[in-house]
């Protein structure tokens, strides 16, 4: 596979920040879109023009550079070009990895329900590993004290009420590596070996 | 960097930027001009804030899988007396992006990110065998929601 594609998605897809995108135009990454992706993987320029500055690292020309990106926006290659902030930083000590075990039936609807829930920033739906990890539902919390954490858990719990059958919040209590999503330098179809 | 050196217009900024920038020629004047500072003052606070480690990062968020690249989360039972060795050959790999030390038996939590959806079968066989220890492997089936918001 020498390029991917930006994927025209069955109806039932659920991915909810990107369910205006798929109305967007389908658009294929070429060798120009993967170099303005690696140009700014790392981060936009802080400059009053910042297409601009991205262009001449790639060869073109500014507004080439904030079409492609608007482009890859509206397919959702991009989710958002945004400030992520440091959790811990903000004084968000306490991230609780929620794990539900939630009636299989019903886990579509109620996935949607506890995603659009404030205090959920990531929610998806993963396999059971039965009979250790019976949890098929995983939401992300941030708070600032582990209480805040429980309070918006019994929130979720009281959302999924009967359909779920037991949860567990897993704290984090150390990072022990965080160095983020890095694309290659190669294209795509070359296959990196350990 | 902590909180306590944010003032109101960098608690605004933060808020504001975590929401996204708009896709328009001069984007940060545009955001400068909403706030009602100067697109200058945005620039210098924002560059703070990045430099100050507020930021982790900013700019496109890319969605690894529409760039033709494999993604999974996967945990291991790692025995306490061998965490450290087994933490060591596990960030070894390119391919773990994150890696979080968890409360629960399953206390070993790592994101593997490859270039072929295809990769991450063979580097998940290649961790269980620096590590001896069986990897649980939870690709996500389904995406409600992936949104960080964190407000201050």
């Amino acid at each position: 596979m020498s390029v991917s594609t930006c994927p025209s998605r069955p109806a039932e897809d659920s991915d909810l920040e990107n369910r205006d995108a798929q109305q967007g135009d389908v658009r294929e990454l070429d060798a120009t879109d993967r170099a303005i992706v690696l140009a700014t993987q790392a981060g936009l320029p802080l400059v009053p023009d910042p297409w601009g500055a991205v262009g001449r690292e790639v060869g073109m020309s500014g507004e080439e550079v904030l079409e492609r990106i608007q482009a890859m926006q509206a397919c959702g290659v991009i989710r958002r070009v945004a400030a992520v902030p440091n959790h811990y930083r903000l004084g968000y000590v306490a991230n609780g990895m929620t794990v539900w075990n939630v009636d299989d039936a019903h886990i579509e609807r109620l996935g949607r329900q506890v995603a659009a829930i404030q205090s959920v920033s990531h929610c998806y739906r993963r396999p059971r590993h039965l009979p250790h990890w019976p949890y098929n539902l995983f939401a992300m919390l941030h708070g600032r004290s582990r209480d805040e954490v429980e309070r918006q858990a019994e929130e979720l719990r009281e959302r999924l009420g009967d359909a779920c059958r037991g949860h567990r919040i897993l704290y984090s209590s150390r990072i022990l590596k965080k160095t983020g999503l890095r694309l290659a330098a190669a294209p795509s179809n070359t296959q990196r070996r350990g | 960097m902590t909180l306590d050196d944010l003032d109101g217009v960098d608690r605004r900024l933060l808020n504001r930027l975590q929401d996204g920038l708009p896709l328009v020629a001069r984007p940060y004047a545009a955001v400068a001009e909403e706030l009602g500072i100067a697109e200058g003052d945005l620039l210098n606070r924002l560059e703070r804030l990045r430099e100050g480690g507020i930021l982790s990062r900013f700019g496109p968020m890319y969605h690894a899988e529409r760039l033709g690249g494999g993604l999974t989360l996967a945990a291991l039972a790692v025995p306490e007396s061998d965490f450290e060795r087994v933490s060591e050959a596990v960030n070894a790999f390119p391919e773990v992006a994150h890696n979080y030390r968890r409360e629960h038996e399953l206390n070993m939590w790592f994101v593997l990110a490859t270039e072929t959806p295809s990769r991450i079968k063979e580097v998940i066989e290649e961790v269980e065998e620096a590590t001896g220890l069986p990897v649980y492997n939870m690709p996500k089936e389904e995406e409600f929601h992936v949104r960080l918001h964190l407000p201050v």
